[in-house]
C-alpha cells in the first residue's frame, strides 16, 4: 500500500481522512512494514466501509488486514441504530463464526513424544477433515432448531464435553436471540451431515507445544506454562453458516435501493438494523453462531476421546473459544456516553480488556484470551486483551497471520508430499486426505504471524502471553 | 446414465485469476451460455483436476436472478450447494438461459476422497471481481471470486 494515502498518528496507527462518501476516517494498525506489503485493496476496502450507513468513530483495520470480499479480511466497524445504522452479510462473511478454541491438556512435550504418531494418526482419524467429509453427528429438523438455538450449551446437554466449558465459550456458549426459523431449509440440508467437522481450507487442529511465557502473570491465569501441550481448534458454522452468508448477501444486495443505501461495492450489501431483512439477518446469524460453538464443541469431544484412548492422564480443560467472524451487539463509550453498538468483526478478534463483565470471572482480572492462529509451519499465539483496546478498535484484535500468496501460486510454488516431508523433518507431523489442499496451505503461502502478533502488541490491541508451535496437524 | 451433449463447438474455456486470501473464477466464451459453463468448469478446478473427474450422472439446476451478474453468483452457488449436500464433482456443464432465468445440467459423480484429493471446498461465490460481459473480440466473460 503507498503510504502517502496515509497520516501516521503513531508507530502503529495510520489513519486515512474522510473523503467523498466516507462519514468517519479510516485508521489500519499495523507496523511500516506490514502496511508497506498490504494490498490497496484494503485502502479501498477499508474506505468504502467508512461510507455505510450508521458507522460510528472509524473503519478499523487489524495488523493482518488483506483483501477480502467488501470488508477487508481483519476489518471491524461498528453501527448505530438509532443513526440508521446498518448490518451487512458482507461485513460478517461466509463462515459465520468461524473460529479458535484452546485446550490445555495438563501433558507436557515428554508425554506426547513416545506416542506423537499414534496420536496423530488416531485425530486423523476420529475428526471428520476435508472436502465431502460427514460427520457421525446427524439431526433431524426438531434437533437441527435445537441446535441453532442452544449452540454450544445444545452440545454439551447432549453430552459432547462438561457444563465447565461453556464459562469459556464467548455468550457463555449460546448465542442469545437466534432464529431457527429465519435459517433456510437448504442452510439445514447442507448441515445436516457436517456436525462435528473441521471443513478445509485454513481449518485444523493442533497438539502443539508452549514454547515460549512473555507474560507469566497472564500466562499463569491462564492456566499455560512452557512446555505444555494444548490443542488447537480452527473451523466455524460450516454448510449452515455459508448457506445463510449466501442467501442473506442476495437479499440484501436486492434490498438495498429499496432501503435508499447507495452500495460502493455490491459485497458490502448490508440492511439497517431496524429493517424487516436486517432483523431476519441477525436472527439468522446468531443461529449460524450458535451453528460454530457447537461445532467446535462436539470436535472437542471428538479430541477429548482420542487422548483418553491414548493418553489416559490428560485432562483437556477449555481454556477460551474466540469467533472471528461476527455481528455482536456491544456497549462502547462514544464521546463519553455508553452506546448500544453492532460491532462487525470479519476476520479479527473480540479482545476485551480487564475487569470487562464479558469475560469468565476467573480471567477477569486479566483480560479475555485472543487465540491467534498460525500456519502448519510456524507458530501461534495466546494474547490478552488490553485496557488500550477498548478505545482503540472496539477491543479487537487481528485473527492470523493472512496469505501473502494465492493458493493458484503457492501450488506451482510446492507439492504437498514434499511440504509433508519436510515439516516432518523438524518433527511436526501433518495428516490431510489432501496433499493439494497442503501445498495450498504451505506455510510459505502466509505472512509472518510473529511480525503480525508484534504489530498487535505495539499497538496495544493486546498483549502478548505465550508462543505455541506445531507439533501435530490435522488438516482439512 | 445420462450422456452429455455433444458441444465441443461452442463449449467455453476457464482459468483462475488471482485473490489474496481466496481465488478467481473465469469462464471465457463465444456465447454468454458457453461463459457459465466456463466458470463452472472453473469451479471444479478450484476443489481438484477436472480430468479426474467423470461426467457419468446429471443433476438439474434452476435459478433466476434480477441481473445477469447476480445470475452468474447463484448459478455458482447452486453448483456449491449440490456438490455439498450431494457430495459430487462435476466436470460438464450446458446452460440455457430464458430471461432472468437459468435452467442447467451439470455432469459429474461422486466424490472420492483418494482419487480426487480435494484441495478445498468452496463456501460461496462472491460479488468481488463480479463481472458478466462482452470483451472487444466479442468473447463473453464471466467471472468472480470464490470465497474458499
Amino acid at each position: 500500500m503507498d503510504l502517502n494515502l496515509l497520516k501516521r498518528r503513531g508507530r502503529d496507527e495510520w489513519h486515512i481522512a474522510p473523503r467523498g462518501k466516507m462519514l468517519v476516517p479510516g485508521v489500519i494498525y499495523a507496523t511500516e512494514d506490514l502496511i508497506h506489503d498490504m494490498d490497496e485493496k484494503v485502502y479501498e476496502q477499508v474506505t468504502n466501509v467508512a461510507m455505510l450507513p450508521g458507522i460510528v468513530q472509524a473503519s478499523y483495520a487489524m495488523p493482518d488486514a488483506h483483501w477480502g470480499y467488501g470488508f477487508p479480511i481483519g476489518g471491524v466497524a461498528a453501527f448505530d441504530p438509532d443513526l440508521g445504522g446498518v448490518i451487512s452479510a458482507g461485513g460478517v462473511g461466509f463462515d459465520i463464526s468461524c473460529g479458535v478454541r484452546l485446550l490445555r491438556t495438563g501433558l507436557t512435550a515428554e508425554d506426547i513424544q513416545p506416542v506423537k504418531e499414534l496420536l496423530a494418526e488416531a485425530l486423523f482419524h476420529r475428526i471428520p477433515a476435508g472436502v465431502g467429509s460427514t460427520g457421525k453427528v446427524h439431526l433431524d429438523r426438531h434437533e437441527m432448531d435445537a441446535m441453532l438455538t442452544g449452540g454450544a450449551k445444545w452440545a454439551v446437554g447432549k453430552g459432547y464435553g462438561a457444563h465447565e466449558d461453556l464459562e469459556f465459550i464467548e455468550e457463555h456458549g449460546c448465542m442469545a436471540g437466534a432464529k431457527p426459523e429465519n435459517v433456510s431449509d437448504h442452510a439445514k440440508k447442507r448441515q445436516q451431515d457436517e456436525m462435528g467437522t473441521l471443513g478445509s481450507g485454513n481449518h485444523y487442529l493442533e497438539v502443539q507445544r508452549v514454547t515460549q511465557v512473555f507474560d507469566t502473570e497472564a500466562a499463569s491465569v491462564f492456566g499455560v506454562r512452557e512446555s505444555d501441550i494444548v490443542v488447537s481448534i480452527h473451523c466455524g458454522s460450516r454448510g449452515l453458516g455459508h448457506q445463510i452468508g449466501t442467501e442473506f448477501l442476495k437479499s440484501m444486495v436486492t434490498s438495498a435501493a429499496r432501503h435508499h443505501i447507495d452500495l460502493p461495492d455490491r459485497e458490502l450489501a448490508c440492511a439497517p438494523i431496524n429493517s424487516e431483512v436486517g432483523q431476519e439477518y441477525l436472527g439468522a446469524m446468531r443461529a449460524g453462531i450458535n451453528c460454530a460453538l457447537a461445532n467446535r464443541q462436539i470436535v472437542t469431544h471428538l479430541v477429548r476421546e482420542v487422548f483418553a484412548d491414548i493418553l489416559r492422564q490428560a485432562t483437556l480443560s477449555l481454556l477460551y473459544d474466540v469467533s472471528h467472524n461476527t455481528c455482536k451487539v456491544e456497549e462502547h463509550d462514544i464521546n463519553g456516553t455508553p452506546t448500544r453498538l453492532f460491532v462487525h468483526r470479519k476476520g479479527a478478534t473480540r479482545a476485551f480488556g480487564p475487569g470487562h463483565p464479558d469475560i469468565p470471572p476467573s480471567l477477569r482480572a486479566v483480560g479475555q484470551p485472543v487465540l491467534i492462529g498460525g500456519t502448519m509451519g510456524t507458530a501461534s499465539y495466546v494474547l490478552v486483551g488490553t485496557k488500550e483496546s477498548m478505545s482503540l478498535a472496539y477491543g479487537s484484535a487481528c485473527h492470523g497471520a493472512g496469505r501473502s500468496m494465492s493458493r493458484h501460486h503457492a501450488l506451482r510454488q510446492w507439492h504437498g508430499r514434499d511440504v509433508v516431508k519436510e515439516l516432518a523433518a523438524r518433527g511436526i507431523l501433518i495428516r490431510s486426505p489432501s496433499m493439494r489442499g497442503v501445498a495450498e496451505e504451505a506455510p510459505g503461502a502466509y505472512k509472518d504471524v510473529s511480525e503480525v502478533v508484534d504489530a498487535a502488541d505495539d499497538a496495544k490491541l493486546a498483549r502478548k502471553v505465550a508462543r505455541l508451535e506445531p507439533l501435530v496437524c490435522v488438516k482439512g | 446414465m445420462t450422456q452429455p451433449p455433444r458441444v465441443e463447438s461452442m463449449q467455453g474455456s476457464w482459468e483462475h485469476f488471482p485473490h489474496e486470501a481466496d481465488i478467481g473464477v473465469r469462464g471465457i466464451g463465444p456465447t454468454k451460455e458457453a461463459a457459465f459453463e466456463g466458470a463452472g468448469l472453473a469451479l471444479t478446478a478450484v476443489i481438484t483436476d477436472l480430468d479426474a473427474v467423470a461426467p457419468a450422472q446429471a443433476v438439474s439446476i434452476a435459478c433466476e436472478a434480477p441481473d445477469e451478474e447476480l445470475l452468474l453468483v447463484d448459478w455458482l452457488n447452486a453448483l456449491v450447494y449440490e456438490m455439498a449436500t450431494r457430495k459430487m464433482l462435476f466436470s460438464r456443464f450446458a446452460v440455457r438461459f430464458n430471461g432472468h432465468s437459468l435452467h442447467a445440467t451439470a455432469w459429474g459423480e461422486p466424490i472420492e476422497i483418494a482419487r480426487h484429493q480435494p484441495a478445498v471446498e468452496v463456501k460461496g461465490a462472491t460479488y468481488t471481481e463480479l463481472s458478466v460481459k462482452q470483451d472487444e473480440q466479442g468473447r463473453w466473460i464471466a467471472q468472480c471470486v470464490v470465497d474458499v
